[in-house]
């Protein structure tokens, strides 16, 4: 899920970040750096980490009312740290941003927030764990562990949503016990997910209120490190398939052929990182949004299991009208097997 | 034809050019004065414009404080976290070093929109702009001013208002020593739906809906109507010489309009020819005067922008702008007034009969039905200014009385003169009295009008003159009384002012705290001041009302002082209850006078303020010392505690710089005085001069009966003397009027204060003499060149009789 990565590095450079500061040549710059083998420990590490330059909480649902409409939900908090020490009250380097959407077959709403830590109007604290901007929250409620059962609220000026979410499964480490590589250079994250959330609860549209259930993905990453330069683009997959299992994938374009990877994750949640290269996603079919071309339509293969369907997206118009543009949206898929998910774009022009 | 005849019209100019140039001259000053004025104010508005917009304060929804305290951070924060899309600004006067200018502090990560029309902490800076040491912006104009002082680093950027400075809130509350405090919160215009109602999370705070006008242009609103009516009045005077210039013109070429006539060029383009002349005339006069209003602003500017800051508080940039605007509205004013002062002319070219002689005795004629009109109109104007005065209120009725009283008063003013002149005539007993008499009274009509431009510009003179004078006198004394402390001294950090005052302690016979908090009261910024309980101020505080004791009581904690600002807005008097910020009730004991000041002021006993105010600046104490000693202590508290010499101020500095604060204020106003009474000066002698070529005919008479030239000479010279004279005479009482009208209601809305009235009767004997040298001067001229006018000429008279 690297594709945050690129996503809130721009967010940075266009904020904070220039020439000459905090060095966009991947030095991390009095930052800690991710190191294979160190353990992560729970509940500790649902909590941000001031000591990494990046990090977020990235949560998507797919959703269907009684009448089997699909519904898209994403809640996003993302965290910024301008130095690696400093101030506290206003004079925080902590920076805090919040991207919320809900989407439908015909509508898609956005909205997104910015605060500073320090003054109390957005943050994440572990025990209860609770992540918030404003009025949006992503709050523990008491159970299995500090993220098994989670209350998750946002708004924007014509939308909002409440939902429940209900671990039926276990976190889930990515990369080596959630020490993910993130390129031949070296670059690593620290990453965990819990993609097995059931979810209940209702959405708030201009139309009126709809009761829904369906299943959510939740994603916790950090890291100090930028990416490389020449990456142009990003296509990321997360997929819940018919029989309980998840696959988590992505292709990073750039000048050459590309890069793929992807991570099985079996119905009981033992996670099995693949062979870059393995996954291959092909574009079938292509819309105009906001003036860019995208993929509305993928051929996704993962041979070593058998895998090959085509995505379906809920809504060609999932486009992020956020201070960073992007797509993400809700897709249904068939073939080799049936499913749903969450695909997000980036850098298509 | 059209071309030759305009040829032939034009080579008038060219044997008179000392008439071209006065009408050039007049048009162009006239044009100048209006649009120097109109391009100050132009500036000034811009300035207030740009303040008001600096946070899209001007369209955006605000929610501040019922009680004009400051909003607690907390409640920012459950704002927030109850899903209200607002963002905070914490706004005050900050002191850098020895400047102190408006300090906006914001949020750029929560800030609307519409409010970012400044760029601040864009990019790359947030960081520098958020993180200590944090960046602070300003303009060019201000980083310059601040460039001596010690400050964060400063950013340059464009679009903040002047004398503002931008900064981060978390800097804005430690540099406001207001942590945790927040001044308003802008209103988002896009919010959730379903919001949790503003009663049930914040109950103290109310919306505030955006307002157009800033506070400081309803503050200043008065000062520029001032600045503006004195435009037109320089206008209206300007454009009697225009009058004069363009009759003498006409008058004198009637012998080739008819000529040309008689060689059959159509009215209709004998007209044409002459109105395209005008046109070219008054364009090219637009132009110079558009140029020199350029000057004039330029040169005024900066002494507008002082005056606005010492009282207002308002920055006003001090370097002109070049605005296309008015550019053209002083064209347009320089031509619509040459074809207004030229209607008359042109009336009658078009209505005259083609052959037609010139006629002296219709001409008298058509004066009487005029003086008629002017009789009753200025009745209308009289009566309409009384009225006014009895029922209206406010700034503009203020001014709308001072208009119609002067125009009323100089469109009487031809009435006047003719009935003192045949006062004059009825006690006359020779025969050349008599005919001087008369002959004077016939005159009046071709001179009224200069006569009038003369008699707004003395009365003018006499009324600003006797505010000015009347303003300075009450301040001096009011500064003597205010300034009763020998040295005032302010210590840069809190530490630093605890250790002065125990130093000061026993090396002088008083250390009294002015400490202070910045509050809203009654919705407008105020300052409330705590005072100990000392003789100083039972003696000296400049007190206009007060209940028995007051002192006592104020040290006791029972009651309040307000300023006479405060007290006439809110119509607040003793004995009222007053809601002070932090919900403190209590009653009004006392109000004084405080010139100088725009903002609202309220005296509480020290210990109260302490009570009921946590951050407030104790930096500044007055010492109380023999005035022998003062400048000694002076120099040893500097040495002790290495201080600025700007933080040791001594009451002898103190009051020369409020002084130069308030002679610059009035600086503008007498430059533009000085210059009407300029302008005037050149009307009359442009009167004189158009006159004196007519009085030939009538005069030819006089010497064939036997008066010598000199002698006719001489009785010309008495005769522009007198109307100068009787002029000033109705100039005086109506000056006085003005005086009046202007410290007792333009000054009470405008500033707030009333004034006493003192007059000076040495300055109007000066004026008056001023007035009759310039008198002298423009008849000099036209006289001189009769006495030495040759007798053919006037002989010619009876040859040419008409």
């Amino acid at each position: 899920m690297s594709v945050r990565i690129f996503l809130i590095w721009l967010w940075m450079i266009s904020t904070a970040f220039g020439q000459g500061f905090a060095g966009l040549d991947g030095k991390a710059d009095g930052f800690s750096v991710p190191v294979a083998g160190k353990p992560l420990v729970f509940p500790d590490d649902h909590g941000p980490h001031a000591a990494y330059r990046i990090e977020w909480w990235y949560v998507t649902a797919n959703l269907h009312g009684a009448d089997g409409a699909d519904y898209g939900v994403q809640w996003t908090l993302f965290r910024t740290g301008l130095a690696p020490s400093g101030g506290s009250g206003w004079s925080t380097p902590q920076l805090w941003m919040g991207h919320a959407a809900l989407t439908t077959a015909t509508q898609h709403f956005v909205a997104e927030r910015l605060a500073r830590g320090g003054i109390g109007q957005s943050g994440v604290t572990v025990t209860p764990f609770s992540a918030w901007i404003d009025n949006w929250q992503l709050v523990g409620t008491a159970s299995v562990d500090a993220i098994s059962n989670l209350d998750m609220s946002a708004s924007g000026q014509d939308f909002s949503y409440a939902l429940k979410l209900n671990a039926k499964g276990p976190v889930v480490l990515q990369g080596e016990g959630g020490y993910s590589v993130k390129s031949a250079q070296g670059q690593a994250s620290y990453y965990y997910s819990q993609p097995f959330y059931d979810v209940s609860g209702t959405l708030n549209l201009p139309s009126g209120a709809v009761q829904v259930s369906g299943k959510a993905w939740l994603d916790h990453e950090w890291s100090s490190q930028p990416l490389a330069k020449d990456q142009t683009g990003w296509d990321w997959f997360s997929l819940h398939f018919g029989g309980g299992e998840k696959l988590m994938g992505f292709r990073l374009r750039d000048a050459g052929a590309g890069f793929t990877a992807a991570t099985w994750i079996s119905a009981d949640g033992k996670p099995e990182p693949q062979t870059p290269g393995s996954l291959k996603v092909t574009p079938l079919e292509t819309a105009k949004v906001a003036a860019r071309t995208f993929p509305m339509r993928w051929r996704v293969e993962l041979p070593a299991h058998g895998i090959d369907v085509t995505t379906t997206v809920l809504n060609s118009n999932a486009w992020m009208t956020t201070q960073i543009p992007y797509w993400e949206g809700p897709v249904r898929f068939a073939g080799s097997q049936n499913g749903e998910g969450y695909v997000e774009m980036t850098g298509y022009e | 034809m059209i071309i030759t005849a305009f040829k032939a019209l034009l080579s008038h100019w060219l044997r008179k050019p000392g008439q071209l140039a006065t009408l050039i001259v007049g048009l162009s000053l006239a044009t100048a004065l209006w649009s120097g004025v109109k391009a100050i104010n132009a500036e000034a508005t811009a300035s207030y414009d740009q303040a008001a917009a600096t946070l899209g304060q001007d369209r955006l929804t605000q929610l501040v404080r019922a009680d004009g305290e400051r909003i607690d951070q907390r409640v920012y924060i459950t704002l927030r976290r109850a899903g209200w899309l607002v963002s905070p600004v914490l706004e005050g006067d900050a002191q850098f070093g020895t400047l102190r200018l408006r300090l906006l502090g914001i949020d750029p990560l929560t800030m609307p929109p519409q409010s970012q029309s400044v760029a601040v902490a864009k990019g790359e800076d947030l960081l520098s702009f958020i993180a200590s040491p944090s960046l602070i912006y300003a303009s060019a104009e201000t980083a310059a001013r601040l460039a001596e002082q010690q400050t964060p680093p400063v950013r340059i950027v464009k679009g903040i208002p002047p004398g503002t400075i931008i900064a981060d809130i978390g800097q804005a509350q430690t540099l406001l020593k207001a942590d945790g405090k927040m001044s308003r919160l802008l209103v988002w215009k896009t919010q959730a739906r379903n919001l949790v109602p503003l009663k049930t999370i914040a109950p103290d705070l109310v919306l505030r809906e955006p307002s157009r006008a800033s506070d400081f242009s309803r503050l200043t609103d008065s000062f520029h109507l001032n600045l503006t009516a004195f435009g037109y009045l320089a206008f209206i005077v300007g454009l009697f010489i225009v009058y004069a210039a363009i009759g003498l013109a006409f008058e004198q070429r009637r012998s080739v309009f008819r000529t040309l006539r008689a060689l059959g060029l159509s009215l209709r383009a004998l007209v044409f020819i002459l109105i395209t002349e005008l046109l070219v005339m008054s364009l090219v006069a637009g132009v110079i005067g558009v140029a020199l209003g350029y000057l004039v602003a330029a040169v005024l500017l900066p002494d507008v922008a002082a005056t606005l800051r010492g009282l207002y508080g308002v920055d006003v940039s001090g370097t002109l702008a070049f605005r296309p605007s008015w550019w053209l509205a002083g064209l347009a004013i320089a031509v619509g007034g040459t074809l207004i002062a030229s209607a008359q002319n042109l009336w009658q070219v078009w209505n005259m009969a083609i052959l037609a002689p010139a006629q002296p005795r219709a001409w008298a004629k058509a004066a009487a039905r005029t003086r008629r009109w002017q009789a009753l109109g200025a009745i209308v104007l009289l009566l309409l200014s009384i009225t006014l005065a009895k029922f209206g209120q406010g700034l503009f009725v203020g001014f709308a009385i001072l208009g119609t009283m002067m125009l009323g008063a100089s469109l009487a003013l031809p009435l006047m003169l003719s009935t003192l002149l045949s006062l004059g005539e009825r006690y006359a007993k020779k025969p050349i009295a008599v005919w001087f008499w008369a002959d004077t009274r016939q005159q009046l009509s071709g001179q009224s009008m200069a006569l009038m431009a003369l008699l707004l510009a003395l009365a003018t003179n006499v009324g600003v003159g006797t505010m000015v004078s009347s303003f300075r006198l009450t301040f001096v004394g009011y500064l003597d009384q205010r300034l009763a402390s020998e040295l005032y001294v302010t210590g840069r950090t809190q530490a630093e002012a605890d250790a002065i005052r125990a130093w000061l302690v026993p090396r002088s016979d008083a250390v009294l705290p002015i400490w202070n908090v910045e509050r809203q009261v009654a919705g407008q910024p105020a300052l409330i001041f705590g005072v100990a309980d000392h003789p100083t101020y039972r003696k000296n505080w400049p007190m206009l009302s007060a209940v028995p004791d007051v002192w006592d009581k104020i040290a006791k904690g029972d009651g309040v002082l307000i300023n006479e600002q405060l007290s006439r807005r809110e119509q607040l008097n003793l004995g009222d209850e007053v809601m002070l910020p932090s919900s403190w009730q209590t009653h009004i004991i006392g109000v004084y006078s405080d010139y100088g000041n725009p903002a609202g002021q309220v005296i509480v006993g020290i210990d109260q303020l302490s009570v009921h105010y946590k951050d407030i600046t104790k930096l500044r104490y007055g010492i109380r010392v023999r005035p022998e000693k003062a400048a000694a202590l002076a120099e040893s508290l500097r040495k002790q505690f290495d201080l600025p010499a700007t933080n040791i101020v001594n009451q002898v500095d103190l009051k020369k710089l409020s002084l130069g604060v308030f002679e610059r204020t009035f600086m503008v106003t007498t430059a533009l005085n000085v210059l009407t009474l300029g302008v005037a000066a050149i009307a009359m002698f442009a009167s004189l001069m158009t006159l004196a070529e007519m009085r030939l005919v009538q005069l030819a008479p006089v010497w064939a009966m036997g008066l010598t030239r000199r002698h006719i000479a001489t009785l010309e010279f008495w005769r522009s003397m007198i109307l100068a004279g009787f002029t000033m005479v109705v100039a005086l009482p109506l000056g006085l009027a003005l005086a009046w009208i202007l410290l007792s209601v333009v000054n009470v809305e405008a500033f707030g204060w009333r004034l006493p009235m003192y007059v000076f009767p040495k300055e109007w004997a000066w004026l008056g003499l001023l007035g009759l040298i310039a008198s002298a001067l423009a008849a000099a001229f036209p006289v001189r060149r009769l006495a030495r006018s040759s007798p053919a000429d006037l002989l010619k008279v009876f040859a040419n009789e008409r």
